[in-house]
């Protein structure tokens, strides 16, 4: 086991879609996602922690101590949990106390560790608050929501056999470019869930290549652009986050015309970052 | 006692949801003294002080938007983490295809508040807790921006920015008075997790906590 981080991080994600359907709203009859007011597109965080998840579920299946709690999909139920010596605790009559329970799934389940998870094991519904915060990602302009339809030239059902094709519909946005935020509390990996130095790393991983394992239909071309990581001298952190945030600019090059490739961004990182803050740009 | 601290919380969404409306969640109109409590709390906390909110400054207009997100059913059963360290094979994981709900969640867009607060020292502080060495840190943790996880409005996935005011309060937009109606107050921990409400009034965009709570909390 690595240790326990010990220092405060902020991250910005740059991530963009080409003709597809980053997330849909389930409102809209799946069209990408918006923000009415402005008309600029959203993806959700739990959008962003499904993918993470996917992942991380990808390059470390059946690796004790990297499980999923919330999984996707068919699920083959063939590993051997080796995890569950966890700690090599002896069966015995007496019941394992609460705190027990939480750190055998903190063990575990690298969601929780990572994103933290609500169990039922403590008082108040015993929310395990997890170190990583991710906020709703945001494109840098409006997004143009296309409706495009597609032909088939198969058919479900048999009365419509004459018909000899059925007709569907695809949701897509032509290009954006998003921007994610997120924070990593080290106070609460060392008090809550110890997320360590490799969940770190496989973090900082899993958000860069998380798109590349991730294409379907329905997607189109996404992938991860930047990934900029302020990383703090200690746990409290050294500055407020909006500041370093606000050292990421992204401008747009392509005048009146609207955005259609990541050419059309110029993304500065002011390196003018305050003291005992480090930048290191992962991607 | 102790002294006031005025920060400054400011984010493009936020949910303070309402107990009745816990489902398909919907929020307060505005910023609840239990989720102020929190976001201090997130920058600076120690078992022996307590917060307590004295004035919310609501400086933006009200405003709503709405979320509809796939969810997740269940939470993590106790029975079953038991039995899997007992080493029994059980499947201690949730599949998201079958335990998925579609919820919508109505949340306040654009927000900005200005929490008024000061703490009481509480029956845990020892001889060297002084009023004036909380304070201080609190004060320096607010000002440099450094916190123990990152404070957020109602939800993890809608962060706060912070400032401390160190001046005036800005004004608010708000002017004249509202009823906002029975809003939660906070949860009593000494008295077996009791919801206390309050009828929360706005004057001029302030909601005196401390008049509204002498004016009959209700739980």
């Amino acid at each position: 086991m690595s240790e326990i981080i010990k220092n405060r991080y902020e991250f910005v994600l740059l991530f963009d879609v080409e003709n597809g359907n980053p997330n849909g709203d389930p409102d809209m009859g799946n069209m990408p996602r918006i923000d009415p007011q402005t008309g600029n597109g959203i993806v959700t965080d739990v959008c962003l922690k499904r993918k993470i998840r996917d992942y991380v579920d990808l390059v470390r299946d059946g690796v004790p101590g990297y499980d999923i709690y919330v999984k996707t999909g068919a699920v083959l139920n063939d590993q051997h949990r080796k995890a569950y010596d966890y700690l090599g605790i002896e069966p015995s009559k007496n019941k394992p106390g609460d705190s027990r329970l939480t750190e055998f799934m903190c063990e575990n389940f690298f969601d929780i560790r990572t994103f933290g998870a609500v169990m039922t094991t403590e008082v108040n519904c015993g929310q395990v608050r997890g170190p990583v915060q991710i906020n709703f990602a945001r494109s840098m302009d409006p997004v143009f929501q296309q409706e495009v339809t597609v032909t088939r030239c198969a058919v479900t059902n048999e009365k419509d056999a004459e018909k000899g094709q059925t007709m569907g519909k695809k949701q897509m946005v032509p290009y954006a470019l998003y921007r994610a935020e997120g924070y990593i509390s080290a106070h609460l990996a060392q008090k809550t869930t110890g997320f360590n130095e490799d969940d770190l790393e496989l973090l900082w991983d899993s958000l860069v290549n998380m798109f590349e394992h991730d294409h379907s239909a329905a997607r189109g071309k996404m992938s991860a652009r930047k990934l900029i990581v302020f990383k703090h001298r200690n746990e409290l952190g050294c500055c407020q986050s909006h500041v370093l945030f606000d050292g990421v600019k992204v401008e747009r090059l392509s005048g009146d015309l609207p955005p259609r490739s990541f050419g059309d961004y110029r993304v500065t990182v002011s390196d003018d970052v305050p003291d005992g803050v480090e930048l290191i740009e992962k991607l | 006692m102790g002294f006031g601290i005025c920060l400054k919380v400011w984010g493009d969404y936020a949910c303070f949801t309402r107990p009745e409306m816990k489902v398909e969640r919907v929020s307060y109109d505005v910023m609840t003294p239990s989720a102020a409590r929190g976001i201090l709390e997130a920058i600076y906390w120690k078992p022996a002080i307590c917060w307590k909110i004295d004035r919310i400054h609501v400086m933006n207009r009200i405003a709503y938007d709405n979320i509809r997100r796939n969810e997740v059913l269940g939470k993590i059963p106790a029975a079953k983490v038991k039995s899997a360290l007992k080493g029994k094979d059980v499947q201690l994981y949730q599949d998201s295809n079958e335990a998925r709900v579609q919820r919508a969640s109505l949340l306040l867009r654009d927000v900005c508040y200005c929490i008024e607060a000061h703490f009481e020292l509480t029956e845990k502080a020892g001889p060297d807790d002084t009023p004036e060495k909380h304070y201080n840190i609190a004060l320096r943790r607010m000002r440099r921006g450094q916190c123990f996880h990152h404070p957020y409005l109602g939800c993890r996935e809608f962060p706060a920015r912070f400032e401390l005011i160190e001046g005036t309060v800005p004004p608010s937009c708000h002017t004249g008075e509202r009823d906002l109606g029975f809003m939660l107050y906070d949860i009593d921990f000494a008295d077996d997790m009791r919801p206390v409400f309050f009828r929360a009034r706005m004057v001029d965009g302030v909601i005196d906590v401390r008049e509204c709570l002498g004016a009959g909390g209700v739980s």
